[in-house]
């Protein structure tokens, strides 16, 4: 019998969602554990002692956290389909992306949506100008992946969902079909992509979650 | 394989490029080492990593891999028959890439602060958790390590490499605010490894001397505030 696999989550979370897209992928069955960042449960402050924060999955009874960490592991686990490329050199370039994606584009992104004058025009700005990089290392392909989606797709979820929905929510035109081309043809193919559509959060859901706050979640991760 | 078929651009007291050099020593693959100068990026760093313009970068077969642990990890991918850098188990691979990516979001961000803290309010403030940081190294030393000498067990792995590469600035901040951050009696652990990590054959020689790193950092301080006062 396999062994139960928990993932510790937030529905509205991009960060969960990855690692939910991922075991989804790779047919594993697992139970999402949804946690209230207002009040942490004892088991997720237990697993994830040093951050504290979700996602966080738990197999044979170990956690991992940090959801880039997990993706790797969900891939070396699990057979079937493969998340980052077999090639030594490919899989060098796919995580350099997501390491960009994450680590520069959302912060910038997250930034961009929720500051406020000065600060927003300049963070405007230096979003645009990483949108513009991912524009043009897409170079007409349906997915970051190629002709399938992979590790770089799945990491650059929040570009592929919830920026538009943040953008309605706050009143602002970043991502749009004029500047970049590429990406929105991204955007589409992703949203219509069968295990992508298939778990994906309400959207109308999601807009009240974002519309409701004035201040947004603690940051990029919550 | 050739030396030139490998190519580091980098500089000496940069962490990031030490730890492309020990994973390439530890595999005892010949590489060529093309230092670039400070101040003044190379046609070649530009032209290679275009993204971020910064070193190491890694030049193997004529394609470029930016980023210190991932050409770490391409090191280990491609050069299967020397020792292994990352962990074989997937769940020991997880724990050595949550630490290693604990160095980059958390400590050495703390480390940095430390160093450039003004005030003693500021100083005592980083201090206290930089401190708690390393009691968690100190807990995650004796999980990774299981017992032995290295967090990669018996031998040198990715997260000895990861955070042993900061070894160096490790001691410039200890000896600059005479402090101590490994400490014999409260870090034992990390006081072991940190001297079995610095002999071992493959980092022999890489990271500077402490001396060295410190006259490095007054160079670069008086520099940038002779930029700021022009």
């Amino acid at each position: 019998m396999a062994e139960p696999v928990k993932l510790f989550g937030v529905w509205a979370s991009p960060f969960s969602w990855r690692v939910e897209t991922a075991l989804k992928l790779k047919g594993v069955k697992y139970e999402f554990i949804e946690e209230d960042l207002t009040n942490k449960s004892d088991l997720l402050v237990k697993y994830n002692p040093v951050h504290k924060k979700i996602p966080v999955l738990l197999h044979k009874g170990k956690p991992i956290c940090e959801s880039l960490v997990i993706l790797e592991y969900i891939d070396e686990t699990w057979k079937g389909i493969s998340i980052l490329p077999e090639d030594p050199y490919e899989r060098a370039i796919a995580r350099f992306w997501a390491k960009f994606i994450d680590e520069k584009c959302n912060h910038a992104l997250w930034t961009a949506c929720w500051s406020k004058d000065n600060e927003q025009e300049k963070a405007i700005e230096e979003a645009c100008e990483f949108l513009k990089t991912l524009e043009t290392q897409l170079k007409g392909n349906k997915f970051f992946g190629g002709e399938t989606i992979g590790f770089v797709d799945i990491v650059a979820n929040f570009i592929g969902f919830w920026l538009g929905i943040i953008q309605e929510a706050v009143g602002l035109e970043l991502l749009t079909v004029e500047k970049f081309p590429n990406l929105c043809k991204w955007i589409d193919n992703y949203v219509n992509c069968p295990v992508i559509k298939a778990n994906l959060p309400p959207r109308d859901e999601l807009l009240a979650y974002f519309k409701a706050r004035q201040q947004p979640p603690t940051g990029p991760k919550y | 394989m050739a030396a030139s078929d490998v190519k580091l651009l980098g500089t000496s007291p940069s962490p990031y490029v030490n730890r492309v050099q020990i994973a390439l020593n530890l595999k005892s693959i010949e590489f060529e080492f093309l230092e670039e100068t400070f101040g003044a990026k190379s046609e070649l760093l530009l032209k290679s990593n275009p993204i971020h313009k910064k070193i190491p970068v890694m030049i193997h077969n004529d394609k470029p891999i930016c980023e210190s642990l991932i050409i770490v990890q391409y090191i280990d991918e491609v050069w299967t028959s020397g020792p292994t850098i990352l962990p074989s188990d997937p769940y020991d691979r997880a724990m050595a890439r949550f630490w290693a990516a604990f160095v980059e979001d958390k400590w050495y961000p703390t480390l940095k602060e430390l160093r450039m803290a003004e005030g003693e309010e500021a100083k005592t403030a980083a201090l206290e958790k930089l401190m708690e940081m390393m009691t968690l190294w100190e807990d995650a030393f004796a999980k990774c390590g299981k017992g032995k000498g290295f967090f990669g067990g018996e031998c040198i792995g990715y997260l000895d490499i990861a955070f042993g590469s900061f070894l160096g600035w490790l001691k410039v901040t200890e000896e600059m605010l005479e402090i101590k951050l490994i400490d014999e009696a409260k870090t034992p652990g990390l006081a072991g490894w940190a001297e079995r990590f610095c002999s071992h054959e493959a980092v022999k020689g890489v990271i500077p001397e402490t001396e060295k790193l410190i006259e490095l950092l007054k160079k670069f301080q008086a520099m940038a505030k002779a930029q700021s006062q022009n």
